[in-house]
């Protein structure tokens, strides 16, 4: 379906900001917040920018008129996972900062994601990663697609868009089964690292990413007032959060033969057997 | 004086091990309710009625969309029985239908939780298990989506009987998602990897050859788990991949073979009680996590460990 007749799409990928895994991650313990610096685009965000890109490509390109909107809630920095889905090819950006933001729980990120979406004229599909690196709750597009009254495809392991007749069909590991699922725009997409294999910005894309717009806006701008998100519009409160002491160092040995016995013996002193 | 209501999607067999502890834990409270959306079978009202529970709310799944009907209950479920707390599974399915009801009815959703005190307090994981969080609902109403291997299972005892009432769930909305295609899976006669005691994981190590693990897997009763090398290479369903984009489990021991023990796969297996490492390489960061860390070739030390457990228990 790549005539050029297709109707345009407008496409908002969320992305976040998160500290990167391969760094220890640490919670403040005065504020009880993650420690931010050092951040980066969610890995599992990737698979969304992906997956819009495939959509528009598949569906005769930027040049039917499709828009690909990556947008971010975040404090400055967070612009920084925007311009890299601008350089692996989404159209524009949109960042939604506000101090009143901090400390903001899944509740309250998502009325004010749902918020910034609206504020998309006519946003067809909602694009996610399966879950935030940081905050890995999975819950975010399901209350999206609530708050929205979208449909809701999750945990997509493949995606296939049916412009004809605006359709996705999606499929998704469910209990023992493996279950195809179809739903008309608008809807919430969140799919997997099985989706796809996301790119990466080559010299080309780092280059027309430079030009691409990035609007930046506050609550205000999206009709939300501090007390809909941070601490105040959210519904849990974190008591306390304690690093769990290191595993301590194990006994480490080299089979010369007798490994498979010294297992079982560790299995009996621990009366695991 | 706290009521809980305990929601499943499925009862119409007889209750799994996670599905137990979830009994448990909600017969602690005041009051505990069981709200499911299929029929709850004979065996499952049995069970119910072991933990001392004596309402339970059933809506038959009239098949249609996807998630929609679960939904429905769950809803209806709490603004009958008006609970402040509402306990889940952990899966992705449960927790979506939890953070959906979360921000319709302003309640508070945890995941990931492996407690909850008498007083609302939620304990959960957080960052992968590195960090142990406490969180409370400032609504009044706590959803927390409860990872299997937390609670100790233990039936009250009081083996009386279950009244079950059929939920109103009203004319239900046009389902948004529809079903076109189901697969069944291939069902092992293994524990589920979720729920397992011992998992038994095997990586690119594995080359291909999941036979040495198997082997050890049934020696043990254990589950079968994967890296996503192995599961990418195809040698094994997707379904057994552990780590942050597959499983997270917390067994009493997970024996890792194969694996170098990338932060990703981790994610999934760093809270094990017991972490046994098989791998050639001394060098592998797999070995920093490991109780017992083995250098050297699965290929032997495994046969040599199963055959060894077989034979102590001739
Ligand atoms: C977004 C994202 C999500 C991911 N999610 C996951 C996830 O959920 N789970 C996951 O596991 N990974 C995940 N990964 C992949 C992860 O980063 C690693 O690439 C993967 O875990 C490596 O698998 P492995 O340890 O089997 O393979 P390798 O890293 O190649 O290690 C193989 C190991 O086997 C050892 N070995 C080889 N032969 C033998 C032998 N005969 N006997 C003993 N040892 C032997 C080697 O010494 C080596 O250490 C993810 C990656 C990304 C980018
Ligand atoms: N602050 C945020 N900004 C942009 N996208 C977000 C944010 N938080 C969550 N998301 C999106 O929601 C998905 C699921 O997040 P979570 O529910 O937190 O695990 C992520 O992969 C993102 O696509």
């Amino acid at each position: 379906m790549s005539d050029a007749s297709t109707t345009p799409l407008t496409i908002v990928v969320l992305v976040k900001h998160v500290p990167d895994v391969q760094f220890d991650r640490h919670i403040d313990q005065d504020s009880l917040r993650l420690d931010r610096t050092e951040s980066v685009l969610s890995e599992l965000d990737e698979y969304a920018v992906e997956a819009a890109l495939a959509i528009v490509e598949d569906n005769g390109g930027f040049a039917a008129g499709h828009q690909v909107i990556a947008a971010t809630m975040g404090s400055g920095s967070s612009v920084n996972s925007v311009k890299k889905a601008l350089q692996m090819g989404a159209s524009s950006g949109l960042h939604l900062n506000d101090a009143a933001l901090a400390g903001s729980d899944a509740v309250a990120t998502s009325r004010a994601l749902a918020a910034l979406v609206r504020h998309v004229p006519d946003a067809d599909l909602v694009i996610t990663g399966m879950a935030s690196t940081d905050a890995e709750t999975s819950v975010v597009p399901a209350q999206l697609a609530e708050l929205l009254g979208f449909a809701q495809l999750t945990h997509a392991a493949s995606v296939a868009f049916d412009a004809s007749v605006r359709e996705l069909t999606v499929e998704r590991d469910h209990l023992n089964q493996r279950v195809t699922l179809k739903a008309g725009l608008p809807a919430v997409l969140s799919v997997t690292d099985q989706a796809n294999d996301p790119r990466y910005p080559n010299f080309k894309g780092i280059m027309a990413a430079k030009k691409k717009k990035i609007v930046e806006v506050d609550l205000a701008a999206i009709g939300l007032a501090a007390q809909d998100v941070g601490a105040e519009g959210s519904t849990t409160s974190v008591l306390a959060a304690e690093q769990r002491p290191a595993r301590p160092a194990g006994t480490i040995i080299n089979d010369s033969g007798e490994a498979g016995i010294a297992l079982v013996d560790f299995l009996a002193e621990q009366k695991l057997i | 004086m706290s009521s809980a209501l305990v929601f499943f999607s499925d009862l119409s067999a007889a209750p799994g091990k996670a599905q137990r502890e979830l009994l448990t834990l909600a017969s602690r409270f005041q009051t505990a309710v069981v709200a499911a959306a299929t029929e709850i079978s004979a065996e499952a009202r049995d069970v119910i009625a072991s933990y001392g529970i004596g309402t339970a709310l059933q809506a038959a799944n009239p098949g249609q969309g996807f998630g929609e009907h679960e939904l429905a209950v769950l809803d209806a479920a709490l603004l009958q029985t008006d609970a402040d707390l509402v306990l889940l599974g952990n899966d992705s399915f449960s927790r979506e239908l939890g953070a959906r009801i979360a921000v319709r009815r302003n309640a508070a959703i945890v995941t990931d939780v492996v407690d909850v005190s008498a007083d609302l307090i939620a304990t959960k994981d957080e960052l992968a298990g590195s960090y142990s969080a406490s969180a409370k609902s400032t609504t009044g109403v706590l959803i927390a989506a409860v990872k299997p291997n937390s609670i100790q299972d233990a039936p009250a005892g009081s083996a009386g009987t279950v009244q079950v009432k059929e939920l109103d769930l009203g004319a239900e909305q046009a389902p948004k998602v529809s079903v076109v295609g189901v697969e069944e899976k291939a069902v092992s006669e293994r524990p589920s990897l979720g729920e397992a005691r011992v998992v038994v994981a095997g990586g690119r190590g594995v080359d291909g050859d999941f036979g040495p693990l198997e082997d050890l897997a049934d020696a043990l009763g254990a589950a079968i788990g994967a890296s996503r090398a192995a599961t990418d290479a195809g040698w094994i369903s997707h379904d057994a991949q552990v780590g942050q984009t597959g499983i997270t489990v917390s067994p009493q021991l997970y024996i890792s073979a194969g694996i170098s023990g990338a932060i990703q796969q981790k994610a999934g297996m760093q809270t094990s009680k017991y972490i046994i490492a098989v791998n050639k390489d001394v060098d592998a960061p797999v070995f920093e996590i490991a109780d017992l860390g083995i250098v050297g070739d699965l290929a032997k030390v495994l046969p040599q460990a199963a055959a060894e457990i077989r034979r102590r228990r001739a």
